[in-house]
């Protein structure tokens, strides 16, 4: 499977592609689109998405994909055209570096300038994005290389002497660290998107039936461990449950799973779980005691290493006494109950947008895969969708992609056929790439599109609301005052089934008529209201430890922690 | 803030250099001197670079350093453990009433002249930078017209190979 567009330089190795049985291509209407189609792919298969584009601005827009999967450590590859051996560096026609251009935003990335390498580098590519740390790797061939003859034998010898992920956990780190866990009152599963990546959900849940411990999943690792799991505290982070936020923040002990202690989930990093030692297991060296000093750590395959820590923990269990964790629990249930999701009516009258995805989540069938794009609805999608099974959440979350759902959910119901795939998409972010539903339309990809309409760039709207002064400054996008673009009229003209919901009456209605509908893509514009927000937050620059369940109510603020 | 001297072995490919260099820049980190050279193995090269980093983002640099798939090895060169030159060549004001003075502060540093003109002589010297910072104070005084300078290069003491360890 390969999304892409054809052009000048790529043409080479376009031609037979007509003849190919075994390569799907999907012709794309813009390669941001095709970029994203290969993560939402490589996403929901566990298999490397792949994209090609031309030379000069085809490969500039796959800029935006490739920092995406970079940033989310996606394993794609790009293939992309580039200028004859000649004209490089001669600012010919569609010439652009974009080995220099995409450097800091891929894994790795190589020209290749002889045709005999090519089978090489497209081999050392492909390994390179999928092993490790995955993440998106570039192949940039001219074009005349393209044209030029070669013998070569499959597969080819690699020759990458720098390139030796270590995914083996030293066994003495994995001791310690089950020491550390046997002996923790307040410890919490800290998980991230490496144990999704790493296929260690079953490996995850055993850790934690065995344990016991409380387990947060990141927005990259929603779905890595059952949410309806009773040790389940929910996602953590800036808009993360006041339970997930609060056990972090009073934890002795974090066992940190292929998660990074990103921004947005450490808030103030200096005032992050000031009590907590730290347990960081994760695939990548660099990403260890990068932001938060880690007391264990262990570089490997998270897989591996949770395996090891069963056995190691059990092992620790026959000689240790058992730390009795029920007076944590006790402290993290009532706090699950007094603060627990949830969300009010707008006081004006108009539609819930999290009552809209509340209902999606509920009314789909159990394998539904979701992706979103980036703001309120996203945020949304990650409270309000309960996620049993890894890889059934797709997201932007490192770069925050606007424009991530549509093309994402084509390349996700390409790689999934047989299952439902729901976009939930802003008006803002829909407005960036839903050109990609008349590629869905006519490549039969049913997806399904759930416009949350709220008339404006909802999340900026928020902190225009909370630390501007209500001065709302360009976030107004007129999809509610002018009914431009008309959602329903736009998807029709796309070759789709357009529906609209308004009031609270029509949103099962239009659901189940979307879940019917599987020979066409539905776009369904939710008319939503403008002024419901994203609770609960920290504040960006705030320590997580202000975290307010909703507007002005800080329940750990003046606690003593 | 203290000094380090990395050696790091890379692939020689086309644009290594400016992935190193990219990401010492992108990641906020100040290279005080890059030298790039071949090895005793003709696919590998050598750069020694120089940074004045805390120990804290130094582990993150080389850490990052190591994810570039044409890093081979990197190792720190602890200046007690290794030998440090550099290369300097500086032209200097030396007409006939202070040439005799010049080529004395030469003879000192065991340094050589190269070139020689009426007006100036240029000069050649290597060692430590601590060693040519001095010789350019002691020949500022008679005014240097022009100076370029290499970077470090660094090889560690006593019968050990870096790279010999790393083609293994």
């Amino acid at each position: 499977m390969v999304f892409g567009i054809p052009g000048g330089t790529i043409l080479p190795a376009y031609d037979p592609l007509l003849d190919s049985t075994k390569v799907r291509h999907i012709l794309v209407r813009h390669e941001q689109g095709a970029g994203h189609a290969a993560t939402g792919y490589a996403q929901a298969t566990g298999k490397v998405g792949v994209c090609m584009a031309t030379s000069g601005p085809g490969a500039t827009n796959l800029v935006t994909p490739l920092a995406d999967a970079n940033m989310d450590s996606v394993p794609v590859v790009a293939i992309t055209g580039q200028q004859s051996r000649p004209l490089i560096g001669t600012d010919a026609f569609q010439e652009a570096d974009i080995c220099g251009i995409t450097m800091p935003i891929t894994k790795h990335n190589v020209l290749v300038t002889d045709a005999a390498e090519i089978p090489r580098a497209i081999a050392e590519a492909f390994h390179i994005a999928a092993t490790g740390r995955p993440g998106p790797v570039l192949v940039d061939i001219p074009k005349d290389v393209l044209q030029e003859q070669t013998s070569f034998s499959w597969p080819p010898e690699m020759r990458l002497p720098g390139y030796r992920p270590t995914t083996r956990p030293h066994g003495k780190q994995v001791r310690e660290a089950a020491k550390l866990i046997v002996s923790a009152r307040k410890p919490v599963l800290y998980v991230g998107g490496g144990v999704i990546k790493a296929d260690a959900h079953a490996e995850l849940l055993r850790l934690a039936e065995d344990t016991g411990i409380p387990v947060v999943t990141t927005l990259m690792a929603r779905g890595a461990f059952p949410d309806s799991h009773e040790q389940h505290l929910g996602m953590p982070g800036m808009h993360g449950t006041v339970a997930a936020v609060a056990a972090m923040q009073k934890s002795d002990l974090l066992i940190a799973l292929g998660a990074r202690f990103d921004d947005r989930v450490t808030g103030q990093l200096g005032s992050f779980a000031p009590d907590a030692q730290v347990i960081h297991a994760d695939i990548d060296p660099a990403e260890i005691s990068k932001n938060r000093r880690a007391d264990v750590p262990i570089v490997g395959d998270c897989k591996e290493i949770i395996t090891e820590l069963i056995d190691a923990v059990r092992a620790e269990r026959e000689t240790a006494k058992a730390v009795d964790l029920a007076p944590w629990w006790t402290t993290l249930n009532s706090l699950r109950e007094t603060f627990p999701l949830g969300y009010d009516w707008p006081e004006d009258g108009t539609l819930s947008p999290q009552y809209v995805i509340e209902r999606i989540g509920s009314l789909s069938p159990a394998d539904t895969i979701y992706t979103a794009g980036v703001g309120q609805h996203q945020m949304w999608a990650a409270q309000f969708v309960k996620y049993e099974h890894p890889r059934t959440w797709i997201n932007s979350g490192g770069l925050g992609t606007m424009g991530f759902a549509v093309p994402a959910a084509m390349g996700i119901k390409a790689g999934e056929p047989d299952r439902t795939v729901w976009a939930i998409d802003g008006d803002g972010c829909f407005q960036m790439t839903n050109q990609e539903l008349a590629t869905c339309a006519i490549e039969g990809l049913p997806v399904k599109i759930a416009v949350i309409n709220n008339g404006n760039l909802g999340m900026v709207r928020q902190w225009q609301t909370l630390f501007y002064g209500e001065r709302y400054s360009n976030t107004d996008l007129g999809t509610h005052k002018h009914r431009i673009p008309d959602f329903k009229l736009l998807a029709e003209a796309l070759g789709c089934v357009g529906l609209r919901a308004e009031s609270r009456e029509e949103v099962d209605e239009v659901i189940a008529k979307a879940l019917e509908i599987n020979d066409r893509p539905v776009v369904i514009d939710f008319v939503v209201g403008k002024d419901a927000q994203v609770w609960p937050m920290v504040a960006a620059g705030t320590g997580n430890s202000e975290i307010m369940a909703a507007r002005g109510i800080r329940p750990l603020f003046d606690e003593d922690i | 803030m203290t000094r380090h001297t990395l050696s790091v072995l890379v692939e020689d490919k086309p644009g290594v250099l400016a992935r190193v260099a990219g990401l010492f820049s992108r990641r906020g980190f100040n290279i005080e001197s890059l030298a790039v050279g071949r090895t005793e193995y003709p696919d590998i090269s050598r750069m020694t670079i120089v940074v004045s980093v805390d120990e804290l983002p130094l582990e993150q640099v080389t850490k990052q350093l190591n994810k570039l798939i044409n890093v081979i090895k990197i190792v720190e060169l602890e200046p007690t453990a290794s030998v440090q030159r550099q290369l300097v060549l500086i032209k200097v004001r030396a007409d006939a009433t202070v040439r005799s003075q010049v080529l004395e502060t030469v003879q000192l540093f065991r340094a050589k002249v190269v070139d020689v003109s009426p007006e100036a002589v240029t000069i050649e010297a290597t060692g430590t930078s601590e060693k040519l910072d001095a010789l350019l104070r002691m020949l500022e005084p008679y005014g240097l017209r022009e100076i370029v300078q290499s970077g470090m290069v660094a090889i560690g003491r006593g019968a050990r190979s870096i790279t010999a360890t790393a083609v293994r």
